[in-house]
């Protein structure tokens, strides 16, 4: 490997003495291991799903898509990630504003409190809804006779999805935020910028690479949640569907190259993603730093 | 929103020259109880009202009982799996130069990225009978889809990236003179794997098994195509869950989720105290 930006990046990869690396051996074997191992766990999933979506040829495949009931669920799917990224996204920024900027009593719980979904299974988090808004829930009653509908319906899925994807944005923007300091900001205001302007003009442009992989994340987990929005939905053909719940109704009825290919559009929505994602570690890395390890 | 009254010698917060504290804090405070402190609350004040008799009496049933334990028991292999080919992963990725590095690496977050119910139907069809993989195991006697088997696999997939993304950076901080230190020492390379690179990794090593461990107990959308999903034998926690929800049983699913959430947090405590053991040890 005479690659020059290796080289540089180790110099003395060559000449390394035996003591501080394996000998050739037992690299190639631990090599072997990791390969192995993400090829079977990582790699052949992701390529079963589109050579199943594409067994019986690509007519049934875009038959397959362009389904009433497969467009109604990704109508829905997008209209949900629609509303519960956006809100997110308001949270987050709030929040990390509220506690890189200051410092004030109680902010390591609630640090704590704001990470709190991502220890609820997905299933209790679909849950706690149900027992709030069901029929027999705490507010099932008045609900019902004002006529409100949550559970079963849109306002539901949307909430459930909230809920699961209620830490992404605020994780990224917290770390990275308190990182950066209050030191801009302080610069912008003493020029006489109100505090909006110091806000949009001096903040945003600091942590927008940071905002961005939050809303990706995001994104990807509204788009493919599963158990909590299971719960809520009451899974209502063409109405209450969305996308990975339609793959489960699909796959249950025996319809393999249906499932496959809507689970072929979401699984595209993660290469992407990843795509993205390595994209921005790579360029922004260090405007990232406080992020990785995620 | 405003400052707390003053006592002498007290501040709700540090003065500050930049605005919008009032609003922010507000605003994420009013939005974390609604979304979040609401809800939950809703179900510890449920499974209270239930009274300790009767959330007794779920608790013990058999078919919770198995639930648990499977859902426990599975995630603890998993996460076990995970810690042995998450650190290998890893340290292949931190410390090895190969072609397509940078590839491996941004494909151990592919389990973040993939919505659960695909990766679901995407491993049993890998690992049924007639799959790809499952018809090399079925002559050798293993079945994986549709056992217990199955749903450890599921949790090996979810938890894989919990694992490495704790016990990457870590590694990559390692100091190398550390190692060359102890190699002039006299140190094999075994001991100073054994003696000096895994003390330091080993709460980084806990975080990531504890992580993968609360994840693979709450999983449902990965596990329920490849379980099975047989009462006693291959029935995970929270499908038990949606069960009861479906019969209209409010009482044990949110029992079952208290006990869920009490033994999760009982958990993290635990894994938080060997931390701060091994910090105290090794740190």
């Amino acid at each position: 490997m005479a690659d020059p930006e290796i080289k540089s990046y180790e110099p003395h990869h060559e000449s390394q003495s035996a003591a501080v690396t394996e000998s050739r051996p037992v690299k190639a074997v631990l090599m072997a291991i990791a390969f192995a191992f993400l090829a079977v766990f990582l790699l052949l999933p992701l390529i079963v799903v589109f050579h199943e979506a594409l067994a019986k040829g690509v007519g049934a495949y875009t038959e397959a898509l362009s389904s009433p009931d497969t467009r109604s669920a990704i109508r829905l799917t997008l209209l949900v990630a629609a509303i519960s990224v956006p809100l997110n996204v308001i949270f987050g920024i709030s929040a990390a504003w509220a506690i890189a900027k200051f410092e004030f009593k109680g902010k390591a719980f609630l640090t704590t409190l704001i990470d709190l979904p991502f220890s609820v299974s997905p299933v209790i988090s679909g849950l706690v809804y149900v027992l709030l808004f069901g029929a027999q829930g705490l507010l099932g009653a008045w609900l019902k006779a004002h006529g409100i509908v949550i559970l079963f319906a849109v306002p539901g899925i949307v909430l459930a999805t909230i809920f699961v994807t209620f830490p992404f944005v605020a994780r990224e923007l917290i770390p990275l935020m308190q990182e950066q300091g209050n030191g801009d900001e302080e610069a912008a205001l003493s020029l006489g910028a109100s505090g909006w302007q110091a806000f949009w003009y001096v903040t945003l442009p600091n942590v927008k690479w940071g905002l961005l992989y939050g809303v990706l994340l995001c994104n990807a987990r509204a788009m493919g949640e599963f158990g909590a929005v299971s719960v809520v939905s009451g899974h209502i053909r063409g109405l209450t569907n969305t996308m990975p719940l339609h793959v489960e109704i699909l796959y249950n009825e025996y319809n393999a190259v249906g499932a496959f290919a809507v689970a072929s559009l979401l699984a595209g929505l993660a290469l992407v993603t990843l795509v993205l994602k390595t994209l921005l570690e790579m360029r922004y890395g260090a405007e990232l730093a406080a992020t990785r390890g995620h | 929103m405003t400052t707390a009254p003053a006592k002498a010698g007290w501040r709700f917060r540090q003065p500050s020259v930049i605005p919008g504290f009032g609003l922010t804090l507000g605003f994420s405070l009013a939005y974390l109880t609604l979304i979040i402190l609401i809800p939950l609350s809703g179900l510890v004040w449920r499974s209270a009202a239930l009274g300790w008799a009767d959330f007794w009496a779920i608790a013990v049933d058999r078919r919770t009982l198995n639930a648990l334990k499977i859902s426990f028991g599975t995630a603890f292999l998993a996460a076990v799996v995970n810690v042995v080919f998450g650190t290998i992963v890893a340290w292949v990725l931190v410390r090895y130069r190969f072609p397509g590095r940078r590839i491996a690496d941004a494909m151990v977050d592919l389990p973040f990225a993939l919505p659960t119910a695909v990766a679901g139907i995407a491993l049993t069809t890998l690992y049924a009978p007639n799959g790809w993989i499952g018809h090399l195991l079925t002559p050798l006697g293993i079945k994986v889809a549709y056992t217990p088997l199955g749903i450890v696999v599921a949790l090996v997939f979810i938890g894989l990236p919990f694992v490495v993304r704790t016990v990457q950076p870590i590694m990559e901080e390692i100091d190398k003179e550390v190692e060359e230190a102890a190699a002039t020492l006299g140190a094999s390379r075994f001991q100073i794997i054994t003696r000096v690179l895994f003390p330091g990794l080993a709460p980084a090593i806990i975080t990531g098994f504890s992580l993968a461990f609360a994840r693979g107990v709450g999983e449902y959308g990965s596990v329920i195509f490849i379980a099975g999903n047989l009462p006693f034998k291959s029935e995970i926690a929270p499908l038990l869950i949606v069960i009861r929800l479906e019969e209209y049983n409010y009482e044990a699913a949110t029992a079952i989720a208290a006990i869920m959430l009490a033994l999760s947090f009982l958990m993290l405590l635990v894994v938080n105290l060997v931390q701060t053991w091994s910090r105290k040890r090794y740190g």
